[in-house]
Parts: C-alpha cells; sequence; structure tokens
C-alpha cells in the first residue's frame, strides 16, 4: 500500500483550515461555507482513521504505516508512524475534534470562521505529536500546540482569559523548553532523533536521570502533575466549552502518551529509578486534588481538578511497569477523553442557555430537562468509574497493576475512586436533584437534536467499552508486551553493565 | 588593475553615492528621484556582489578579503537596506524628512558596512567603521526639529565615540603587541601568554559589543531607538547589524582564533546578560520602539551564544540566526509603518488594541511575525534558537543553553502581550491601511516566509554551510 495514509489524516484538517482561510465574500455565506468545510473535513478525518485502525495489523509490534522524508539533510528526517498505542490517540483525537466543531458551531458566537481555523490547526498538530517518529518532529507538533490553544481560550474565553491563556502559554513553555535541550543532548550523545533507532540505542545510564528529567518537566506540566497543575483550572474554566474538551480530552493525553512512548522507552534505568518519585506524585495528586474538587463552587473547576486527578491513576499505571497497568492507564485515557469531553460539554449546555457555571445557579434541572439529567447520569456514573463504564475499566486495570508493584500506593490510589465518587455525586445533586429554586432559569430548553446526537455518540462510546474493551486491548496487547520486553532487557542491560 | 574588480561593488557605491549627491543638489525637489535611484544602485550593487569570484581573494596587501561569509553578508546588507528604504517611504514623506540626504546618507553608512565586512586589516577596519557611524550619528537626528530625535542623535553620538575610543585603543593595543596590523600576522603573534595583548582584545570585544548592542554596552540602544524616526529605527535594528555581527565573527575566530579560551567567558557573559536583560526589560515597555530595542538586545545575545562556541558550526548558525532575525524584524518595523491615523503615526502598544476586528489580515501577519520572535514552533524563529542551540549544547556549554531557553520562555511573555493587545482587547479606531506596494511586499514576504520556513528548512543551511573560517 503507497497512499500516505498517515500524512493525509495529518494534513486534511489543515488543508481544510486552509480552504476556510481563503474562503471570502458575504459573510453569511463565509460562515455556511467555513461550517460545512470544517465539519465535513473532520468527519472525512474520522473515517479515514477508522480505516486505518482496519487495516492496522493488530499482530506485529513494529510501527506500521511509516512514511520518511528527508527534511533537513543528514540530520532530521520527517517520520511518522503508528504502533498500537498511538493508534488508538489518533481515533480518539478524530474523534473529539468533529466533536469540538459541533459544539462550537452551537455556542461560538463571533469570529466563528477564525475559531474552525483554529480547531483544524490544532488537529492537525495534535495528531502529528501522536504520529512522529522522530523527537524533534515531535517536538514541534508538541509546541506547536500552543499557538492555537493560546488564541482559543484568549480570543472565545471568558472574563478572565487573558490571564488564563498566559498562564497555560507560560507555564507549558516553561516545561517544553527543558525538553528541547534533552532532545538536543540525546542528538548529540547517539546521533539521531529517530525514534524508532532510538529505542534499540542504549543511551548511558549515567545521562539518563538529567535527560528523563528534562521530558518529565515537560509531561508533568501538560499532564497536568500535582505541584504544577495549577494552570488546569484555570485554561479549563475560562475556555470556551469546545476549547475544554480539546484540551481535557486530548491535550492532556499527550504528556501520558510521551511518558510512555519516550521516557519508559528511551530512558529505562532513570524510569526505574523515579518511579517512587512519580508515585509520590500522582497519589499527592489523586487524594489532593480529589479533595479540592469536592470545595469547587464552580462546574467547570470541579471537573478540571478530577481531571488532574484520574491523570493521577494514568501515570500510576504507566509508571507500574506491568502490562494491566499500562493497558489500564491507556484505557483510563481513552475514557478520560471521552466522559471528561461529555462533562464539559454538559456543562457548556448549560452555560449556554443561562451563562453561568456556578453550581449554586442550577437545582432541580431535572424537572425541566429530563433527557439532559439522563445523560449527565452517565457520565457522572461513568467519572466515579462505576461498573460497566468505560472508567471503571481503566480504574481497575490500573489498581491491578500497581497492586503487584507497591500495594500502599494501590491503597491510597483506591481512595481516589471514593472522593471521586463524593465530588461527582455530590455536583449531580446539586445541579440536577432539588427544587426548582432559581425562578430565572425555569425557560431552559433541553436538549437540542444536534447536542442530543453529540451526547448520544458519547454515551454509546463509554458503555460499549465498559461493557466490551477487548477492541482496545486488542490492539494494544502486542505493543505493550513489546514495551515492556524492551524495558526490562534494556534495564537489565544497564544493571549487568554497572555491575561489571 | 587586476585587483579593482574586486572591490566593483563598492567603488561602484561610491560613485552613486557622489552623482546622487550631485542630482539632489542640481535637480529641485528631487527626493523621489534620489531615493529611486538609491535604490537602483543598490540592486545593482548586489548583482556586482553576487558576481565576485568563488575564491578566497586577499586584495591590497592582504588588507582586504572577499571570501564567502563577505559575499553573503554584503548581500545581506544591500537587500535590507532596499526593504528598509522601501518600506519606509510613506512614514519618511509623512514626517517630512524627505530630504535628499537621507537616501544618500543612508547609502555612505552602507558602503561603510560593506568595508567593515571585507576588511582584514585594522585600519581598513576603523575605516570602515568610522564611515558608518558618523552616518548613523546624522541618521538618528535627522528630524532635527524634534527633541527626541536631536537627543537621540547626540546620545547615540556621545556613547558611541566613547566606545570607538575604547576599541581604538584596543587595536592599538593589539597592533604594540604582535607587531601588525593585518589579522592573519595578529594571529600567529597571539599566544595567550601575551596579557598585554589580551587586554587589547577586552578592548575590541568592548568596542564590538557596543556596536551589536550587547548588555551591558546596551544603555544607548533603547533611547535610541525610540528616539530616532521610525524609519531610521528599522534601519538601526536591521542592517547595521549584520555588518556588526560579521566583524565580530571575523575578530573572533581570524585575529584572536588561537586564544579562545581567552574570549570565550567574555561573549559567554555578554550573551547571559543580553538574554536576560532583553527578556525582562521588555515586559515593561508600551513605546513598542522601546520594546523593539530591548527585543533586539535579546536577540543578539541568542546571536552571540551560537558566536561563543569557537567552532565553524558556530559562525554558521550565528549567520542563520542573524537571517531570520532580519525577516521578523523587517515584518514587525512593517506593521509599526502600518499605524498609522490621519498622518500621525503610533507608537504606543496600546494602540494596536483590537487590531484583529478592524484589520485581520495585517493581524494575522503580525501574530505569526510575534510568534516567531518568541520562538514558538513551528515558525521560522524556533528554527533559529534550535540551531544555536544545538551548538551551544554541542560545545557542552549545558548551562548557557538552559538560561538561555529559559529566557525564552520569559520573553515569550512580552509578545504574548502585544498579542493579547491585538487579539482580545477591545478595537479602537481602525488604522488607515497603507497599501503601498513597497511596504506590502516586505510584509507579506516576511510572514510567509517565516510560516512556511519548516516546510524546507534546510535552503538555509545549505547556503550558509558553504561558510567556514577554519579550512
Amino acid at each position: 500500500m503507497n497512499f500516505p495514509i498517515l500524512s493525509a489524516i495529518i494534513f486534511i484538517p489543515l488543508i481544510g483550515a486552509l480552504f476556510i482561510l481563503i474562503t471570502g465574500g458575504n459573510p453569511k455565506n463565509v460562515e455556511k461555507n467555513s461550517k460545512n468545510v470544517a465539519i465535513f473535513s473532520s468527519l472525512a478525518n474520522f473515517l479515514l482513521s477508522l480505516f486505518l485502525w482496519f487495516v492496522f495489523d493488530k499482530n506485529i509490534s513494529d510501527f506500521q504505516f511509516v512514511e520518511e522524508k528527508k527534511w533537513i539533510d543528514g540530520f532530521i528526517n520527517f517520520q511518522i508512524g503508528v504502533d498500537g498505542i498511538s493508534i488508538l490517540f489518533i481515533l480518539l483525537t478524530t474523534f473529539i475534534t468533529p466533536i469540538c466543531i459541533f459544539s462550537g458551531i452551537q455556542s461560538i458566537k463571533f469570529k466563528i470562521k477564525e475559531f474552525l481555523i483554529a480547531i483544524l490547526v490544532m488537529e492537525t498538530l495534535m495528531l502529528g505529536v501522536f504520529c512522529s517518529l522522530d523527537l524533534v518532529i515531535f517536538y514541534l507538533f508538541f509546541e506547536g500546540g500552543l499557538i492555537p490553544m493560546f488564541l482559543i481560550i484568549g480570543i472565545w474565553g471568558g472574563p478572565k482569559r487573558v490571564y488564563s491563556a498566559f498562564k497555560f502559554f507560560l507555564f507549558t513553555l516553561l516545561g517544553s523548553v527543558l525538553m528541547l535541550v534533552a532532545i538536543i543532548t540525546i542528538y548529540w550523545l547517539t546521533g539521531t532523533t529517530d525514534v524508532i533507532k532510538l529505542l534499540d540505542t542504549r543511551i548511558p545510564s549515567e545521562y539518563q536521570y538529567l535527560l528523563w528529567l528534562g521530558f518529565f518537566t515537560s509531561f508533568a506540566v501538560k499532564m497536568p502533575m500535582w505541584p504544577v497543575h495549577t494552570w488546569l483550572p484555570d485554561a479549563h474554566v475560562e475556555a470556551p466549552t469546545a476549547g475544554s474538551v480539546i484540551l481535557a480530552a486530548i491535550l492532556l493525553k499527550m504528556a501520558g502518551y510521551g511518558f510512555i512512548r519516550f521516557s519508559l522507552g528511551l530512558f529505562p534505568v532513570a524510569s526505574d529509578y523515579f518511579t517512587p518519585f512519580v508515585f509520590t506524585l500522582s497519589i499527592i495528586a489523586i487524594i489532593y486534588t480529589s479533595l479540592v474538587a469536592l470545595m469547587q463552587e464552580d462546574m467547570k473547576k470541579l471537573i478540571a481538578y478530577s481531571s488532574v486527578a484520574h491523570m493521577g491513576f494514568v501515570t500510576i499505571g504507566i509508571f507500574s511497569l506491568v502490562k494491566q497497568g499500562l493497558e489500564g492507564s491507556i484505557i483510563q485515557m481513552m475514557s478520560h477523553g471521552l466522559v471528561s469531553a461529555a462533562l464539559f460539554l454538559c456543562v457548556g449546555v448549560v452555560y449556554d442557555r443561562y451563562h453561568s457555571r456556578m453550581i449554586s445557579s442550577y437545582g432541580g434541572i431535572i424537572n425541566i430537562m429530563p433527557k439532559y439529567a439522563f445523560v449527565f447520569m452517565i457520565f457522572t456514573l461513568a467519572a466515579l468509574g462505576l461498573p460497566g463504564t468505560s472508567g471503571f475499566v481503566g480504574e481497575f486495570l490500573v489498581l491491578v497493576g500497581v497492586f503487584q508493584k507497591n500495594i500502599i500506593v494501590a491503597v491510597l490510589a483506591s481512595l481516589g475512586i471514593i472522593f471521586a465518587a463524593a465530588y461527582m455525586l455530590w455536583l449531580y445533586r446539586r445541579v440536577i436533584f432539588g427544587r426548582l429554586t432559581n425562578s430565572e432559569i425555569k425557560d431552559m430548553k433541553d436538549l437540542n437534536n444536534i447536542e442530543l446526537y453529540i451526547f448520544a455518540s458519547l454515551v454509546f462510546l463509554i458503555l460499549f467499552f465498559g461493557f466490551y474493551p477487548e477492541p482496545l486491548l486488542n490492539t494494544l496487547d502486542v505493543s505493550i508486551n513489546n514495551l515492556i520486553e524492551n524495558y526490562n532487557t534494556n534495564l537489565n542491560f544497564h544493571i549487568a553493565k554497572s555491575n561489571n | 588593475m587586476q585587483t579593482i574588480i574586486y572591490i566593483l561593488p563598492e567603488l561602484f557605491l561610491s560613485i552613486a553615492i557622489i552623482s546622487l549627491l550631485m542630482i539632489g543638489v542640481f535637480v529641485k525637489k528631487s527626493f523621489q528621484l534620489v531615493n529611486l535611484i538609491g535604490i537602483i544602485s543598490l540592486i545593482f550593487a548586489i548583482a556586482l556582489v553576487i558576481n565576485q569570484p568563488d575564491e578566497i581573494v586577499k586584495i591590497f596587501n592582504q588588507s582586504y578579503i572577499i571570501d564567502k561569509l563577505s559575499i553573503v553578508m554584503k548581500v545581506l546588507t544591500l537587500l535590507f537596506c532596499i526593504f528598509v528604504l522601501l518600506s519606509s517611504k510613506e512614514y519618511v514623506k509623512i514626517n517630512n524628512i524627505d530630504k535628499i540626504e537621507y537616501p544618500i546618507i543612508i547609502l555612505a553608512s552602507v558602503l561603510g558596512m560593506i568595508l567593515m565586512i571585507s576588511s582584514y586589516d585594522l585600519i581598513v577596519f576603523y575605516l570602515g567603521l568610522e564611515l558608518q557611524s558618523l552616518c548613523l550619528y546624522i541618521l538618528a537626528s535627522f528630524k532635527r526639529d524634534d527633541e527626541k530625535s536631536t537627543e537621540a542623535g547626540l546620545k547615540y553620538f556621545v556613547l558611541s565615540a566613547l566606545a570607538t575610543g575604547i576599541l581604538l585603543y584596543g587595536c592599538s593595543l593589539i597592533y604594540g603587541f604582535t607587531g601588525s596590523t593585518n589579522f592573519e600576522v595578529i594571529s600567529s603573534n597571539l599566544d595567550r601568554n601575551n596579557t598585554g595583548a589580551v587586554f587589547g582584545i577586552v578592548f575590541i570585544i568592548v568596542g564590538l559589543a557596543f556596536k551589536v548592542s550587547a548588555v551591558p554596552f546596551h544603555m544607548w540602544t533603547p533611547d535610541v531607538y525610540e528616539g530616532s524616526p521610525t524609519s531610521i529605527t528599522s534601519f538601526f535594528a536591521i542592517v547595521p547589524k549584520i555588518a556588526a555581527l560579521c566583524v565580530f565573527i571575523r575578530f573572533m575566530y581570524v585575529p584572536f582564533s588561537n586564544v579562545v579560551d581567552q574570549w570565550q567567558t567574555i561573549i559567554v557573559f555578554l550573551s547571559i546578560g543580553s538574554m536576560i536583560l532583553g527578556a525582562v526589560a521588555a515586559i515593561g515597555q508600551n513605546n513598542i520602539k522601546r520594546l523593539m530595542a530591548y527585543s533586539s538586545i535579546g536577540h543578539m545575545g541568542y546571536a552571540l551564544a551560537a558566536l561563543s562556541t569557537g567552532t565553524n558550526s558556530g559562525i554558521q548558525n550565528t549567520i542563520i540566526y542573524l537571517i531570520i532575525y532580519l525577516v521578523m524584524n523587517l515584518g514587525a518595523f512593517g506593521c509599526i509603518f502600518m499605524m498609522k491615523r490621519e498622518n500621525v503615526f503610533y507608537e504606543n502598544i496600546n494602540d494596536l488594541s483590537g487590531l484583529s476586528k478592524n484589520h485581520p489580515i495585517l493581524s494575522l501577519g503580525f501574530l505569526i511575525i510575534l510568534f516567531s520572535l518568541a520562538g514558538v514552533p513551528p515558525l521560522a524563529g524556533f528554527f533559529a534558537k534550535f540551531y544555536v542551540f544545538m551548538t551551544v549544547i554541542e560545545s557542552e556549554m549545558y548551562a548557557l543553553a538552559i538560561i538561555g531557553l529559559l529566557t525564552t520562555v520569559i520573553s515569550a511573555f512580552y509578545y504574548l502581550r502585544i498579542i493579547k493587545i491585538i487579539y482580545f482587547d477591545k478595537p479602537k479606531k481602525p488604522f488607515e491601511l497603507n497599501y503601498d506596494w513597497g511596504l506590502k511586499i516586505p510584509l507579506i514576504l516576511s510572514s510567509i516566509l517565516i510560516l512556511i520556513y519548516f516546510i524546507y528548512p534546510s535552503i538555509l543551511i545549505d547556503v550558509i554551510s558553504q561558510i567556514k573560517i577554519y579550512q
């Protein structure tokens, strides 16, 4: 097969964005055309990525659909490819983007054309992150995402949008520059930035610790891990709904993906050495942010803090370095991508109608919006990890994994599930149940058709993967086995070397 | 006579300057004409420079050199001078500085720069430097009825004269201790135990650092940038930097190549100082020209970081950085020239408020340029920094690399602030856009080049990698 399917997937949104950029004429037509182009290109991309998943060979651990082009002579090649891990992230991205576009069309009132361009450019950059097989290319895509996201938060955001946009940009940039130093150092150590080659190269263990920290600062900020998570609640609260969805569902996952691909793959000795450190931070994140989430009065902030806690599970799962833990953390990321997206959309629905995110503004919504109450319940239950939802599969596997490694961590992490139940159910009770006290919200209309379709698709996927996660696990299986095997041989090599 | 062909561009420019002076004196209201002929002669000079032979030639008793480095730098100087002249045409007319002296003095200073670039001898170097500086003093105070412009000119003159004095003292020390003014002879006679000569090196570095406005010799930059007419500011920010950096490279790598360990720490210090000051001091600025001044100090810091490594790739990456910096600054000043309402040019950042609403295309261009100045991938500004830090880390100067990258985060703040004002704030009255092609072409060219540079980044490297001083 010679058709460059991966490049197509990466660049279709960009081409769509260019089309929107050059449309001109009557403002009404421009708006209509740009909406159509955006929807078309993102949906086409989703179908193409489904096709990619279909033709993807799940029994091979190597990277597939590899494309290589000369980029900077003798130095960096533009190289992309997928394995069982990255393909799931690609699917998540292409699935979430159309949802964001639909949501944006509903709620964005001005500069819709620019908004759609920003979202599509963002999609290209995010897909690039998951496909790239070269550290420099990865860095380009990883950092490039800052520009559209900064604009999305800053232009279409809420009242404190400037502060949040700056905080988001500067925090992330600060984290990433150290990664750049690490990438360049790797180049001078090994003579290449090609990930496939690097995975077979054994980076000297004395360098690994600092390099690992360089990558870690970047991913920890993006993840976000305690104590550098503070940009996330601000960014989420101020971003428009579609921006929050992208942020929660995909941007955070880039860090998790980075941990799996680079931290574990390139620096096994350091990963092993720093595991207790990561566990500690993650446990603090789970317990502390869950408690903070409990006290929030702003719905978006509550969900943002819950994201930090959920990401704590992901890091624990990744660094448990057993098969169940790793698979669990990836499923947890997928599930969180769907659930948090859904929850932010739910907040967006009531925000569009009444323009308040405060929990106290609402109450008794079940009386006026029964359909909304129903889908919100499913998402709430998925967020707290009820069996039968995808959230359960992820958290359960992570806990199974980490039990084999460290029982105390597992027990403390389990506390997080209890807290999650507390804050999510309390949120649900305060918003949906009770008597309708605020008379101004009486006229709120229930979900319209577009919203209903969006939520229905999300509900379907969350329940489907809750009952039958096999398609995901099946895709992951070989790649994860290969990853762990590589990790162990690599680690043993270094241990044997240091013993001599 | 054989040697004459090697200095054809210089000869041509001198003749052009003298004839322009004649035209200016004898033809009335001839600014447009002089400006046009000036631009055409610059284009012609570029053609002459490109036509120079593809080998290293040293003429006039080895005091004048023509090599790859000098050719590239000369082309850059002439090219960007053309762009600056083109883009500032409207500004010059409205501010009543459309005197015939304006293009003529600019051409004379360019001639001085070209002499500097090719100089291979302390005396030739000094002559070129003086020709250039004297013209720049006049240019800074060109709007002579304006208090600020006069102040800028005087300040620049006093400080620059002092710096040149120190530099000249350094030259005399070098001559005294090595017995020659020729770069190569100096190089072979210089060794690290020669304390007097090392003093000379330090003095020369001080003078050069003043010219590229590196910390702690940067004090003149913000005042001069703010006070001079904007057209001159854009000239200051772009054209003299090329010659100054070229001379910097030439000095460090030819006469002082044997004492790398002596000057390396000094340059590293200059570089770190410039990067930090450029990032921190610009945060509080509200005048966009002043902000660009601090920004240029910071950018020179990055260029010097690559220079400090003392390797061939260091030179190459300094030049790549310089070129991308020039393109970005050209675009940025193009945007500043657009800030005009009812024949008044605005300089305050807050005047840009809500620009995106009134002028979406212009704001998009400005956005690209600003993100690129901040060094955010995938724009060209990122690659410039990337190459610099590649060399720095190759030479295992990790502290310099980490400080440099952290300052990019700080400096990102003030570029973001402009973006915030353009995109997030409430719109003010629209500007009257200038649809003159002379301004539009540089602006469009610069933003497009910055945006699509990542598609084929090796194009610049291919050209620059031929520049080598160490064989």
